[in-house]
């Protein structure tokens, strides 16, 4: 631990503001590249089981036999 | 009206390529005035830095080198979206590239044709524009030469660009913005050279730089050319 | 040798690297983002601070990863852009289309962290060296290839045209950094070197090892999870993905 206190590096030397938000951009890139890349696969995932539901159901509807 | 296409499948690369320069030089003199155009840019764009910076001969001698390449840059690019579009529009540049084999060939005329109207010009012309800038007289030379290595390199590596967006619509923004970065070590050498010539340092090193990318764009363009025809063109 | 054939020409089947690549790809994001946590954290709060820059340094070990990653991607864009056009591998398209996105995330990322930490090593925001001057020019590198992806209507050929002009700037690339470096000698700015690597301290180096590791095999795991992606939504007609999506939606 090369600070003193928990105030110490938050200060960071007087640097704090150059410290933090660049790790906040770097966080914030990591997370975005991150999320975008599983939100992506859930969305396929959920617009293709609506999709292959609404076949199933119109299928069905072709199959079924008509009200006498 | 245009030149018909003439020679199919000739086994000549030499005669092929004679051939092309020569059809793309009549079309292109055809309409003098549009010849002038690009050169005519160069100029105003040179004209519109004293207007903008102020008439002071020594800061204007100060970005000279810089601003006399980044508009002899910008008058290429402007200029490479004619290379192929022309030949697009009225069908000749498919028959080119079913006709001329290997396709290099017809498409390395077709720079050449371009170079020998806009960018030999350019280069020839940019004493007067280095004039207005009050670039000293002792670099001129260095600047001509500079240009005269450059451009083709330019055009070359433009032709890349020109044959991937050829297809497209709005084909000619994009271009540039495409070509615009892979030109920064072009830009860096001719400009350097040319302060290297302004503070009596040798450009020997810059031209030497300038030429080896010159043998490598002349080796290696044509074919990425030809490539990005053929995908531009499906 | 014969396996190597084998395994080339499996990766012309989509379903299989599919298959292959989901665990690897999960795995990869946990060690990555694992690593990426420890350089971080013993970059900011344990290693000693500069002697010249004091606390500000620690930007390195964000600015320094991503610049690294952001080249290196770049450079397998090329690379999966030659193999695209020489050998027609889909999966190759897959992989530039999947790369250009985040290799533009860390680029930014390299840019802005590398303008912050100038401003109070030198007292401006912006400083054309080395470093910020040749990522500025690899960002419009990236741009222009997704910029030429994005205005072909048929995919194919937005892929081998991006193909193209990827492979270009990554044999462009040492070129534009070797004139840059060169330029910068030229004009006697002060050679800056944000990272004056041989002559860390263990203490400094090692932390700044596992971040470029950790950001390496992060990648590596985002990559694979946006070629998955891809491969998906290409495939999404075939038997084997709606057997796929029947099985999560239940």
């Amino acid at each position: 631990m090369s600070f003193a206190s928990w105030h110490d590096f938050l200060y960071m030397g007087g640097h704090y503001l150059y410290v933090w938000s660049s790790y906040g951009i770097g966080v914030l890139g990591i997370a975005v590249t991150l999320i975008r890349t599983l939100r992506a696969r859930r969305r396929f995932f959920m617009e293709q089981g609506q999709r292959l539901r609404r076949q199933s159901i119109s299928a069905e509807a072709a199959d079924a036999p008509r009200s006498a | 009206m245009q030149a018909a296409f003439v020679f199919v499948r000739t086994p000549s690369a030499g005669r092929a390529f004679t051939a092309q320069v020569q059809r793309d030089l009549t079309i292109a003199f055809r309409s003098r005035s549009e010849l002038i155009n690009p050169l005519m840019f160069y100029v105003m764009g040179i004209a519109m830095f004293p207007l903008g910076v102020g008439p002071g001969p020594e800061r204007l001698a100060e970005i000279a080198p810089g601003v006399l390449w980044v508009l002899a840059l910008l008058s290429t690019l402007l200029s490479l979206d004619s290379l192929f579009r022309r030949d697009f529009d009225d069908g000749t540049l498919e028959q080119m590239v079913l006709n001329v084999d290997p396709l290099f060939v017809g498409v390395l005329a077709k720079v050449f044709a371009h170079w020998l109207v806009i960018g030999l010009p350019l280069a020839l012309l940019s004493p007067i524009a280095a004039l207005m800038l009050f670039l000293p007289a002792a670099a001129i030379p260095t600047l001509v030469l500079t240009l005269l290595l450059g451009t083709p390199i330019l055009s070359l590596l433009g032709a890349v660009g020109a044959a991937l967006t050829v297809s497209l619509k709005r084909g000619g923004l994009l271009l540039t913005l495409i070509i615009l970065p892979l030109y920064v070590p072009i830009l860096i050498l001719g400009a350097g050279a040319v302060t290297a010539a302004i503070n009596g340092v040798d450009p020997a090193a810059q031209l030497a730089w300038l030429a080896a990318m010159l043998a490598l764009a002349l080796t290696l363009t044509p074919f990425a050319s030809a490539l990005a025809l053929r995908v531009g063109l499906e | 040798m014969g396996r190597l054939k084998t395994l080339w020409h499996r990766l012309g089947s989509p379903r299989w690297f599919f298959e292959i690549s989901g665990p690897w790809a999960i795995g990869a994001l946990v060690v990555g983002l694992v690593c990426i946590a420890v350089g971080l954290v013993w970059g900011l709060a344990i290693a000693p601070p500069d002697y010249l820059q004091g606390n500000s340094f620690r930007i390195m070990y964000l600015h320094v990863p991503a610049a690294i990653l952001s080249e290196s991607c770049y450079i397998l864009m090329g690379l999966a852009g030659a193999v695209l056009l020489i050998w027609r591998m889909k999966l190759a398209d897959m992989v530039v289309a999947a790369a250009a996105p985040i290799g533009v995330v860390f680029c930014v990322i390299a840019l802005l962290t590398g303008s912050i930490w100038g401003r109070p090593t030198w007292g401006t925001w912006w400083v054309w060296d080395a470093r910020t001057t040749s990522m500025l020019v690899l960002l419009f590198l990236y741009f222009g290839v997704m910029a030429l992806r994005q205005a072909f209507p048929r995919e194919e050929t937005a892929g081998r045209a991006a193909a193209i002009l990827a492979v270009v700037g990554m044999i462009d690339i040492p070129i534009i950094k070797y004139s840059v470096d060169w330029w910068l000698t030229l004009h006697q700015t002060s050679t800056f070197k944000l990272t004056s690597a041989p002559s860390m301290p263990p203490q400094m180096y090692l932390p700044l090892l596992i971040s470029v590791l950790g950001f390496y095999v992060f990648f590596f795991g985002v990559l694979l999870f946006g070629v998955g992606n891809e491969i998906l939504r290409r495939e999404q007609r075939t038997q084997w993905v709606n057997d796929l999506v029947r099985s999560r939606a239940s």
